[in-house]
């Protein structure tokens, strides 16, 4: 497939040394009549090296969407099928399977993870957003201490907090709750987020606020009506993050949550495999339900996820 | 209303962010440490001092130095292809490919990371598996049938299988970092390398690597503190069998704390876990402060 796309020739710099690098014209080999030769086999060095690497690009792209296309197709089989045609396409569409995985649990499981991961992104973005503007526009009392606990929280590990959480959840009435999960995925990525609100919040210019002052806006006020308008973007992608984040989360899900009818589609899938063992194209199906709600996401939001990917790990 | 006043109000846009932090992140945290210095279980009333016990558990366990060793190739293994090989890919992506199809292969190598993990590992175990697996059928149809494994049901195949599929999530996701590095860098630098002379694997070397350093820097922090915390993954497609060959510290303190209801011990594990990624983390501060100082 991209083999076949036209082998695009980049636009080239007028600078002579280009023909080291991309085919070159012939015009500028006849320039140089001198060194023809070693031009020549430069030129071929060159097409090898751009074969070469096209095909490792291309084999790439093999090995990655292989496997998702694969769970695609086994999901439309029948059990024969996966086992006598691993490699072909399903002979018809049978769309029952995902039927039969929905009833499997996998809607129970989708719609617990849709509760769980709505509501800690409302309740992540509010927060941070909050704590950012504190700390940049208002610049509350110990603000560099708060940062600095902040900074610190970035690099804590859910997986050490588990054995004391275990017990404090208990003692809060939360445990084995959609509010365990909600608290916990707020919680640990409080930091990250306030993080990515700050930085934008920052070059957002102090004028703005100003004239909302002169305009009689008290701090709350130009809060919700000019800086959070005007951070929309950011919020958009700490969002998306978010949902990546909670759509995906295991540890938390799998330790905290004990009752089956509430378990999020990361363990629940979990527990589907080893309910249904060898029913396998139901069990492709229920993967499939599980990962193309992100992939679509993925692909609408892909600007957005990734501006808040990069700018939460670059400044 | 006084400015103090004011200020001091201030605080509560601040707070609900801080209080959570306080209470589920550091508290937590702090509690473990206490928590690792007495033997109970999730049913005992009142748990018993035991002083640095735990710790000599570990040390004495050769599952615990399994899972360490496990973790550290896992780190290795992540180095090697999500920093090194990301690199070079990005790096390809930006020298051979135009703009317009650059886009469309970010975005296909990108799709493994927005999978949760659970997904990707079940996945995997099919693929691997024995009986409808393409893995085996693979190697059979090049004729390397003596190759074919039960890949995670073997004690030699399973730890290299997980560590495997690990890679295929998370290479596009590193790449497309150092995509973002690499375009960073002022154009005028590679330009000026090519009028004088210098070819595409020379300005790799000279241009690219320490103009990404930070970014480098930072992928690599992530993917070592990620290689130690690593769970999801092995709990998924082996839970870190059989017979404990690839058990990490994040499943072998599970295991403990819940399954053997050897809390104690468990919050030992979870100890030196956080100690492994706190001296990541203080390697992280040092190393930007000193580039800052250089720049």
């Amino acid at each position: 497939m991209v083999m076949s796309a036209p082998s695009p020739t980049p636009t080239p710099a007028p600078t002579p040394t280009r023909r080291k690098l991309a085919s070159p014209t012939a015009a500028t080999s006849a320039k140089t009549p001198a060194v023809g030769r070693s031009t020549r086999a430069a030129r071929l060095g060159a097409r090898a090296t751009r074969l070469a690497v096209w095909l490792g690009l291309a084999l790439l792209v093999v090995a990655v969407l292989y496997p998702l296309l694969w769970m695609v197709f086994s999901s439309f089989k029948s059990n024969q099928e996966v086992f006598a045609s691993p490699w072909g396409l399903p002979g018809e569409l049978r769309w029952g399977n995902f039927g039969r995985a929905g009833s499997a649990g996998v809607v129970r499981y989708f719609v617990n993870s849709v509760l769980v991961t709505s509501a800690s992104i409302l309740t992540t973005v509010l927060f941070s957003a909050w704590a950012a503007y504190g700390l940049v526009r208002l610049r509350v009392p110990f603000g560099g201490t708060i940062l600095g606990l902040l900074l610190g929280g970035l690099m804590l590990a859910p997986t050490v907090a588990l054995i004391p959480l275990f017990g404090l959840l208990q003692r809060l009435h939360i445990y084995d709750s959609y509010w365990a999960l909600i608290v916990l995925y707020t919680a640990f990525r409080i930091p990250f987020t306030t993080f990515l609100i700050r930085a934008y919040m920052i070059d957002i210019p102090s004028e703005v606020d100003e004239a909302a002052t002169l305009d009689g806006c008290s701090p709350t006020q130009a809060f919700w009506q000019v800086i959070l308008p005007m951070c929309r973007p950011i919020l958009v992608s700490a969002a998306l993050l978010q949902a990546l984040f909670a759509w995906n989360e295991f540890v938390f899900a799998l330790v905290f949550i004990s009752t089956g009818d509430l378990k999020t589609l990361p363990v629940g899938l979990m527990d589907m495999q080893s309910r249904l063992l060898t029913d396998w194209p139901v069990q492709f199906a229920g993967l499939t339900m599980a990962a193309l709600p992100m992939i679509v996401l993925f692909l609408i939001g892909q600007r957005q996820f990734l501006r808040g990917l990069t700018d939460g790990i670059g400044k | 209303m006084s400015t103090t006043l004011m200020r001091w109000r201030s605080l509560a846009w601040v707070l609900p962010a801080l209080v959570l932090l306080l209470v589920f992140v550091y508290y937590p945290i702090v509690d473990n440490l206490r928590l690792s210095l007495f033997s109970w279980n999730a049913f005992s009333v009142a748990p018993t001092f035991v002083g640095l016990d735990n710790y000599r558990t570990a040390f004495h366990d050769p599952i615990f130095w399994t899972a360490l060793r496990n973790n550290t190739v896992f780190a290795i293994v992540s180095l090697v292809f999500q920093v090194g090989f990301s690199l070079v890919l990005a790096a390809l992506l930006e020298e051979f490919v135009h703009e317009r199809l650059r886009g469309i292969l970010r975005t296909i190598y990108f799709i493994p990371a927005v999978i949760s993990i659970t997904v990707a590992g079940i996945l995997f175990s099919f693929l691997y598996n024995p009986e409808i697996g393409l893995v085996n059928r693979l190697l059979g149809a090049v004729g390397l049938e003596s190759w074919q494994h039960s890949w995670l049901g073997e004690p030699s195949t399973a730890m290299g299988s997980i560590i495997a599929m690990s890679q295929w999530q998370s290479i596009g996701y590193t790449a497309i970092l150092f995509v973002v590095g690499i375009q960073r860098i002022p154009k005028e630098f590679h330009e000026a390398a090519k009028v004088d002379g210098a070819g595409p694997i020379r300005r790799f070397f000279s241009v690219t690597v320490p103009m990404v350093r930070e970014m480098t820097t930072l992928i690599i922090i992530l993917t070592v503190s990620g290689a130690f915390l690593v769970f999801n993954e092995v709990m998924v497609m082996t839970a870190g069998g059989p017979s404990n060959s690839s058990q990490v510290l994040g499943t072998w303190l599970y295991r403990n704390a819940f399954l053997n209801d050897d809390m104690g011990y468990a919050s030992a594990i979870a100890t030196v876990i956080f100690v492994i990624t706190l001296a990541i983390g203080a390697v992280q501060i040092v190393v930007s402060r000193r580039r800052r100082i250089q720049w």
